[in-house]
């Protein structure tokens, strides 16, 4: 195993509720908690959980794609003084890599860390994406797309082009197969989501959530060909925040190390924006990445416990698991379907519902990862808590921009 | 000529109305859409918006305008491939906007008649006054050359009645949007025996083009929808006025509102869907129907008093409900008019008492926002009624008499050869009314 030239950590994560549709209390025609909002809750959240507060962090970094768009706001290192007047005069920044932008953010402290030029960083994603119809919406999160190809593409862009890598999947495999796969990753996620009073679907009661989605025939004339909406996470407003801290950083903060994960290691690869995918059925840097991952660190996937993986869509974590390794092209479904991904099964996936179950504020997607894992490892996850054996101790996350273009994967351990 | 051919240049009378702006709404839409096809390119389609008022005709473009986008938000998928050879129409957003435009842009808002004398159909949606219609439809006809077709928008007044007055030979047709028309599935289509096939093909093209359900309805004054709901109103009138003699006016009103509500499981109350039609359009129609029917006293004198101090009903032009029978805040019923003192009385200083009076609701109640999207209506409404039938109070006993009113009016449409058949005067009660189950019905046997 390569180490990484410093031990990196990352402790007192907090996620804010995942609002949108499905939510009780999300009403769309009454006015809302905006960006500031959340921004101050997460950030709060994590600041009240160490010594010092704001004072101990030296500097921070937050991940957002659209507020540009979105809330018509740019410049947002600066709310994080407002966050808490302790991070005024110091540095922060901002980093975009559409729905990759979180993970971006994690790297970004990490390299702080590493470089020695902070001991404790707080990391943050946030996007709040209600305040446009999602028929607007659809032409915002396109930006993640290459505007050149957007007046080809369908009216919800990212959909219709993750519709196209399903119809791909379903032309060279079985449909089927593929849309029972699909419809049991969806189950899953509302399984997991039911268990986290912050998910999106938490309040979720349908009785059959795999009958529904496996019933719902895609239909293109009022969406896309080969999705149908439970196949799509949902528009998401939440931020969520970490801290990153050396081990100094750590006692500065008054974090014991049990109650932190280390960073194990890390990759991360971009996809040329302006080429369409050369094969529809395969996530290819998605799949570099992970490869990348497990090289720099030595481990190997029978090593991992839990994987938060990027579901925006249920035929991407049909992808990412056999990117992963764990089935061959054109079975990624099956292990699917099996139930090998469910939280009791051999690799829970998306312990707390993933972008489908939980949420998917696009921006914030990868922090919100990265809580998940670190509470999961800690056992801090209330009842979405899995065991965690000692054979598979590691945790991992992998957060995607665009079509497979912005990639980053994440693989940590429990502090010790 | 051909479908798209007769609605190249069409006018719609009475257009800042409530029918007028919604018939005007659909049709533009509908042929904008006709102006996509390849074989329309190039060629103009105009709809004349006709009415009286300069400030109605400002008022409705700011309401058709957000329909066309809430339409267009809604096709979008569909509008990408329409403007797919627009190379500077790249973004959802920019879609919608060119579709609004490219709507807004076929209709012509106007205060000039003469306009209508190019078209080669027109929607007639005015007052429900006879004697107007027959006098604008007359000098319509007589300058158009196009022998155009005429669409009376009338709820009461008979086909054959216009059609003879204003010499128009089988070339009008009654085709009668139910409110809001943008929202209402149902249109109810009334020939004469002189009315061109041709026209009726066109009508039915013309309702699927804007996705509405034809029923068809005999000439017959009030026709089906207003058959029943004038004579359930003055039903839900002489209930109120029998109590009066235990109970004050409002009181009165306020149960008899409840129960065709609460007990027949209806969207709204009676009193309150005469507030929302419009009391003195509810006399226009009694005026109109009452003629016809010698058998039958389609009056009531609360009716015309009411109306004498001013009270009317209907929208505000915001589509906020104005005070009739029953004050509104913010489209909820709160108090209830008192001719006698001239001013409303409010529900809570009543409500208490006259619920205790009716006694409480049968086991097996839903309201009927609960229950109308439910699949096991009939064994719902079974079990309610049944249960219904086996109370002793107030309330159950004014709840059967209403519903079997309700169902001896739908029989008698039948009977009287205004409707077909059952099925149509239930298609039109579920339909134009939303009822959650037609009047004709065994519930009540």
């Amino acid at each position: 195993m390569k180490n990484l030239r410093r031990k990196v950590y990352m402790a007192a994560g907090y996620n804010t509720i995942s609002m949108g549709t499905g939510r009780k209390e999300f009403n769309p025609k009454k006015e809302r908690p905006g960006l500031e909002e959340y921004l101050i809750e997460a950030g709060q959240g994590v600041l009240t959980q160490i010594d010092g507060g704001a004072k101990s962090v030296d500097e921070s970094v937050l991940g957002n794609f659209m507020a540009a768009h979105f809330n018509k706001q740019g410049n947002l290192p600066g709310f994080f003084p407002m966050i808490d007047k302790g991070l005024e005069y110091k540095p922060a920044t901002s980093v975009e890599g559409a729905c990759g932008s979180g993970s971006l953010s994690l790297v970004s402290g990490i390299k702080s860390v590493l470089a020695e030029s902070a001991e404790v960083v707080l990391s943050m994603g946030a996007e709040v994406q209600n305040t446009v119809k999602a028929i607007y919406g659809a032409d915002i999160l396109a930006y993640a797309g290459w505007f050149k190809k957007r007046k080809k593409g369908h009216a919800y862009f990212f959909p219709g082009q993750f519709s196209d890598r399903a119809g791909a999947y379903f032309a060279k495999y079985d449909r089927d197969k593929a849309r029972k796969g699909m419809a049991q990753w969806y189950a899953n996620a509302i399984e997991n989501a039911r268990l986290d009073p912050t998910a999106q679907e938490y309040h979720n009661t349908h009785p059959d959530p795999y009958g529904l989605s496996f019933k719902s025939e895609p239909n293109g004339k009022v969406f896309v060909d080969n999705l149908n909406y439970m196949d799509c996470s949902k528009v998401s407003d939440a931020a969520s925040g970490i801290i990153i801290a050396s081990e100094e950083g750590l006692k500065r903060i008054g974090i014991d190390k049990k109650d932190a994960v280390e960073v194990v290691g890390y990759a991360q690869v971009i996809r040329n924006i302006t080429e369409d995918p050369t094969e529809l059925t395969e996530l290819k840097a998605i799949k570099t990445t992970i490869e990348k991952v497990f090289q720099s660190t030595g481990l190997s996937i029978d090593q991992i416990a839990t994987v938060e993986l990027h579901d925006c869509f249920t035929i991407a974590g049909i992808l990412t698991v056999e990117a992963l390794g764990l089935a061959k092209p054109g079975e990624g479904c099956d292990f699917v379907a099996k139930g090998n991904t469910k939280r009791d099964g051999i690799l829970p996936m998306n312990t707390t519902g993933g972008l489908i179950g939980w949420g998917h504020p696009t921006g914030g997607t990868g922090v919100h990862q990265a809580v998940t894992i670190w509470q999961q490892l800690t056992g801090k996850t209330g009842k979405a808590q899995i065991n965690i054996s000692a054979e598979r101790p590691y945790g991992m996350t992998i957060n995607m921009g665009g079509d497979d273009v912005t990639i980053n994967a994440i693989i940590y351990k429990k502090g010790e | 000529m051909t479908y798209d051919e007769k609605l190249q240049n069409v006018s719609v009378l009475g257009a800042a109305g409530k029918m007028g702006s919604g018939i005007l709404l659909l049709t533009a839409v509908e042929m904008t859409n006709l102006s996509f096809k390849p074989q329309n390119k190039g060629k103009t389609f105009v709809i004349n918006a006709i009415d009286l008022s300069d400030e109605g005709l400002a008022g409705i473009m700011p309401y058709i305008n957000g329909q066309v986008r809430k339409i267009a938000e809604k096709q979008t998928v569909w509008l990408r491939s329409v403007y797919e050879d627009r190379a500077d129409l790249i973004e959802n957003s920019e879609i919608i906007d060119q579709y609004i435009f490219d709507v807004m842009n076929v209709i012509r808002p106007t205060t000039a008649m003469e306009v209508a004398y190019r078209s080669g159909l027109i929607f007639e949606a005015v007052s429900e006054n006879p004697d107007l219609k027959v006098k604008i439809l007359s000098q319509i006809d007589k300058n158009n050359p196009n022998t155009p077709w005429y669409f009376t928008n009338t709820s009461s007044v008979p086909i054959k009645l216009i059609e003879e007055k204003a010499n128009l030979k089988g070339r009008i047709l009654g085709f009668h949007f139910y409110n809001p028309p943008a929202v209402q599935k149902l249109v109810e289509l009334i020939t004469t025996k002189n009315t061109d096939p041709i026209m009726v093909d066109f009508a039915y093209g013309y309702a699927k083009g804007i996705r509405k359900i034809i029923v068809p309805s005999n000439d017959i004054a009030g026709f089906i929808g207003n058959g029943h709901f004038i004579r359930d109103g003055l039903h839900g009138i002489n209930e109120a006025k029998a109590l009066t003699a235990k109970y004050t006016w409002p009181e009165a009103v306020y149960m008899i509102n409840k129960v065709s509500q609460d007990y027949l499981v209806r969207p709204m109350g009676i009193f309150q869907l005469m507030d929302y039609v419009g009391v003195d359009v509810m006399k226009y129609i009694l005026n109109v129907m009452d003629p016809y029917m010698p058998d039958e006293d389609l009056h009531s004198d609360i009716l015309n008093r009411v109306i004498e101090l001013g009270i009317t009903g209907g929208q505000l032009s915001s589509g906020a409900q104005k005070d009739g029978f029953l004050k509104y805040e913010r489209d909820q019923a709160i108090a209830a008019f008192d001719p006698d003192t001239k001013s409303y009385v409010n529900f809570t200083d009543f409500a208490e008492k006259c619920d205790d009076a009716l006694g409480k609701m049968p086991d097996g109640f839903m309201s009927w926002k609960a229950v109308i999207r439910k699949k096991n209506k009939d064994e719902i409404f079974t079990a309610f009624f049944t249960n219904m039938k086996a109370m002793n109070s107030l309330g159950a006993k004014l709840g059967l008499k209403y519903g079997a009113c309700s169902n001896a009016i739908g029989q008698k449409l039948v009977a009287d050869g205004v409707a077909a058949s059952s099925d149509d005067v239930n298609t039109v009660m579920l339909t134009g009314f939303f009822h959650a189950f037609g009047p004709v019905n065994k519930y009540f046997d």
